[in-house]
């Protein structure tokens, strides 16, 4: 007689032993630690600090690790421990004008105050597999500059200064909370800069890429690009005044964008923003591309049918989590609206076989 | 996995999740079948397995509730087994298959055989809650269509079903109206469960990755949409259950040989053990 | 004072809290219909139901007001210290706690738009006592009718004329508790 399978708590406990043997690999190889994912996998931590919107890398890199290296699994782990954590308030806006710069770089001035300072970029260098990494050898120590304690003005002030770029209206209240309140479209501009800076930078680079191609082009220039430490400061009720709490490291991108105007009004570069958690310099690009292609209607230019200017396309779909959960969710078992299915098209076809031939 | 879930809040989620969900249930239910925004919150489960329907049930449950999870019908399907297992630790609830004895059931696909009753709530986990999703991608225009009862297009798409295929070719997720104003998706239940969408228990529907609640009080009118020359059928396989015999029910099919041979038993799993035991179920 | 608006709050928040809500949720889902509700104490002359309601889905995200003669030093203090919900006046309300009539008039409350008709307010209207008599009720939630004895009828008509605009009322009385969505047909009983 048949009996139905039965035993899914037995199997998936076993199961989660497997994983768990997996994840530690060959036991005969040294153990993974997490100090040794958080210092030398530095920019898989900031991946998953800023798609995981929670800024620890201790606990990013323990995730990692969880994870046996799937970055969405890690977010995963990082977003739903987001969830259960308390608020106890919030900071007050991170000033990257004031950002302890290691990198910093503009692809519209050949030199400006503060100067161009590489920093630690795979930019010029060489993809040749390096197999010295593989024996393991240490790496001599880098040469080093003092800071230079000179100011690092924002490369758009200057342009601000002439009036050459569009002005950013100072917005006094605080921005809604993509993670507190349900999306609501039409979305203002600090949501859409949420979802970007959260959303995949896979998906959010592919939309990028393809306004570069002319869906939605903007003609965009890295008006600058800085990676650094900004201070967090929040204001402490018991206090009365704001103390420092911590330090972040962030990866801003300022985009010149093409400029608008007409005969009436004199013509001004327009820009994009992108900003994230840790050294993302792709995502920051991507996010400031496509939040500047997001800005259509307010910069009263055309609907060009473009997927980076749909508000609606872009923001449903950016984040990994959702959309890496409702893609695998097509494993679990569908018997009952399959077989809904495969009984209405016997029937369709039973009423075709039946049909009198005309 | 078991001592790290204990240091969590009763039934997981902080109090002011549960309070802004719990807001978001009582207009639900003042608003049967309107799909009510909600900041849903990352789950320890992954979005499109249930996070829905278990923010709902956690915002819902009481110590001395009687907890049933079932998927596709059935209480041992490994999510199922894995949602269940999630409250009982969390929120130390009991645990039954007994759909009779259950104060409160989740579910994914399928509704009960056995009539549910008053003190009971079913909690459904939805996937895309929006019934003109298919027929209209974007969220400003649907929402558009809900406030104008403007609900052509699902009935153009319905009379093109026919004319194509002599049928309304929707087995499953088959849309309804509600209390006379909304139409609502039922989740992906099978259309012969559509009648036992009006119960007298209370129905509450959780979309969790599209951030939507919404709920269908008790003895509340739902009618599947149809046409008065192509009347709405509840239609299942037409065979009877080969483990317990019951003709009532909404059935699978096994294939039990490489030959292809199949049989057909009781999706309900509780339904079938029930009437095997020679028990009324 | 001080020490009054501290205290009166549930003594195992998720637990009451969860208690409270399944009685509130059976009361919207069953119109009509009389719970219990309790856990919380406020000053007089907020009732244990309405206070218990007040714990139970009011935060720093929904502002709550307070009629003439609830809009007092004490229960202020009592509801600030306790859910830090914002105190305003009707139109900026999600909630609303008093006698009905101080909270009249009805049209000054939010009832939600065409988009989004949940975006409407919450009324809490403090009674004597309820009573399964009176107005018959009639809509989804019940099975034949109901009857529950109302401060008035032709409010609570024309609101459901709105539909799906509208206001949803709870009432309370001590440990009572009974509500009336905008679905509910009510005619004189």
């Amino acid at each position: 007689m048949y009996v139905a399978v039965k035993g899914g708590a037995r199997a998936i406990e076993n199961a989660h032993a497997w994983l768990a043997e997996e994840r530690r690999g060959d036991p005969g190889v040294a153990e993974l630690s997490v100090a040794q994912i958080r210092g030398q996998l530095t920019l898989a931590v900031d991946r998953v600090m800023a798609e995981g919107s929670l800024y620890d890398p201790d606990l990013a890199a323990l995730a990692i690790k969880q994870a046996r290296g799937d970055l969405i699994e890690a977010i995963f782990l990082i977003r739903a421990y987001r969830t259960t954590l308390p608020r106890f308030g919030a900071a007050y806006p991170v000033d990257t004008g004031a950002m302890a710069c290691d990198r910093r770089i503009s692809a519209t001035f050949k030199d400006l105050p503060g100067g161009q300072v590489l920093g630690p970029t795979f930019d010029y260098t060489h993809r040749l597999l390096d197999f010295k990494l593989a024996a393991e050898g240490e790496t001599p120590p880098a040469a080093r500059a003092e800071p230079d304690p000179a100011a690092m003005p924002r490369v758009t002030e200057f342009l601000n200064q002439e009036g050459l770029i569009q002005g950013e209206a100072h917005i006094d209240t605080s921005p809604p909370d993509l993670t507190r309140e349900p999306l609501e479209f039409p979305a203002c501009r600090a949501l859409r800069q949420q979802a970007l800076t959260r959303g995949d930078e896979g998906f959010v680079l592919g939309m990028a890429y393809s306004t570069q191609r002319g869906y939605g082009r903007n003609h965009p220039f890295v008006g600058e690009l800085r990676v650094g430490t900004c201070s967090v400061e929040m204001e402490i009720p018991e206090l009365g005044f704001a103390i420092e709490i911590g330090e972040v490291e962030l990866t801003e991108c300022e985009t010149v964008n093409q400029f608008a105007g007409s005969k009436t009004e004199a013509a001004q570069f327009t820009r994009g923003y992108g900003l994230v958690f840790g050294h993302g310099e792709r995502k920051a690009i991507s996010m400031a591309l496509v939040d500047r292609a997001l800005r259509w209607r307010e910069l009263g230019e055309d609907d060009s049918g473009a997927p980076a200017q749909d508000e609606e396309f872009v923001l449903q779909h950016a984040d990994n989590i959702q959309a890496t959960g409702f893609l695998e969710h097509i494993k679990l078992p569908h018997y009952v609206d399959f077989q809904s299915e495969v009984e209405l098209v016997r029937k369709l076809r039973a009423a075709v076989r039946e049909a009198p031939d005309d | 996995m078991t001592d790290d879930l204990r240091e969590y809040n009763f039934a997981y989620l902080d109090e002011e999740t549960k309070r802004m969900i719990r807001r978001a249930l009582l207009k639900a239910l003042a608003i049967p079948g309107y799909q009510v925004p909600f900041a849903s919150r990352e789950m320890p489960m992954p979005y499109g397995w249930g996070t829905g329907g278990v923010q709902v049930t956690a915002a819902c449950l009481v110590p001395e509730d009687r907890l049933k999870v079932i998927d596709q019908g059935a209480d041992d399907t490994t999510n199922a087994v894995s949602i269940r297992s999630f409250f009982a630790r969390t929120a130390g609830v009991a645990t039954t298959e007994r759909a009779a004895e259950a104060t409160l059931i989740q579910t994914r696909h399928r509704i009960p055989e056995t009539p549910l009753r008053e003190g009971q709530i079913l909690v459904y986990q939805v996937p895309i809650p929006e019934p003109l999703r298919f027929l209209e991608p974007r969220e400003t225009e649907t929402r558009r269509m809900h406030a104008l009862e403007d609900y052509g297009l699902m009935h153009v798409k319905l009379y093109e079903d026919i004319a194509r295929h002599g049928a309304i070719s929707t087995a499953y997720a088959y849309p309804v109206k509600v209390a006379g104003r909304y139409v609502m998706d039922p989740s992906p239940i099978p259309k012969f469960d559509n009648p036992k969408l009006e119960s007298a228990a209370i129905q509450l529907f959780g979309a969790g990755r599209e951030q939507r609640i919404y709920a269908v009080p008790p003895y509340t009118q739902v009618v599947s949409l149809d046409f008065e020359d192509h009347p709405f059928e509840a239609s299942k396989p037409d065979h009877p259950c080969a483990l317990c015999g019951a003709t009532d029910s909404y059935l699978d099919e096994v294939i039990t040989d490489d030959a292809g041979a199949r049989m057909f038993v009781c999706s309900d799993t509780d339904y079938c053990a029930t009437r095997q035991a020679g028990g009324a179920a | 004072m001080e020490s009054q608006s501290l205290t009166g709050g549930f003594s195992d928040p998720p637990v009451m809290s969860a208690r409270a809500f399944r009685a509130a949720l059976e009361a919207m889902a069953r119109p009509g219909t009389i719970q219990r509700i309790e856990g919380a104490e406020a000053p007089a002359p907020l009732s244990p139901a309405a206070a218990t309601l007040i714990l139970t889905l009011c935060d720093g995200g929904t502002p709550l007001y307070l009629t003439p003669g609830y809009d007092s030093a004490e229960i202020r203090a009592w509801v600030t210290f306790h859910t830090g919900a914002p105190l305003v006046a009707r139109d900026a309300a999600r909630f609303a706690v008093g006698p009905w009539a101080a909270l009249a008039p009805l049209a000054d409350y939010a009832a939600g738009t065409a988009d989004y008709p949940d975006r409407s307010a919450t009324l809490i209207v403090e009674c004597d006592a309820l009573r399964s008599d009176g107005a018959r009720l009639t809509g989804p939630g019940i099975r034949d009718a109901a009857h529950l004895a109302l401060p008035e009828i032709a409010a609570f008509q024309a609101n459901a004329a709105r539909y799906p605009l509208g206001l949803d009322f709870f009432f309370t009385a001590g440990t009572q508790l009974a509500a009336l969505p905008r679905t509910t047909q009510v005619e004189a009983g």
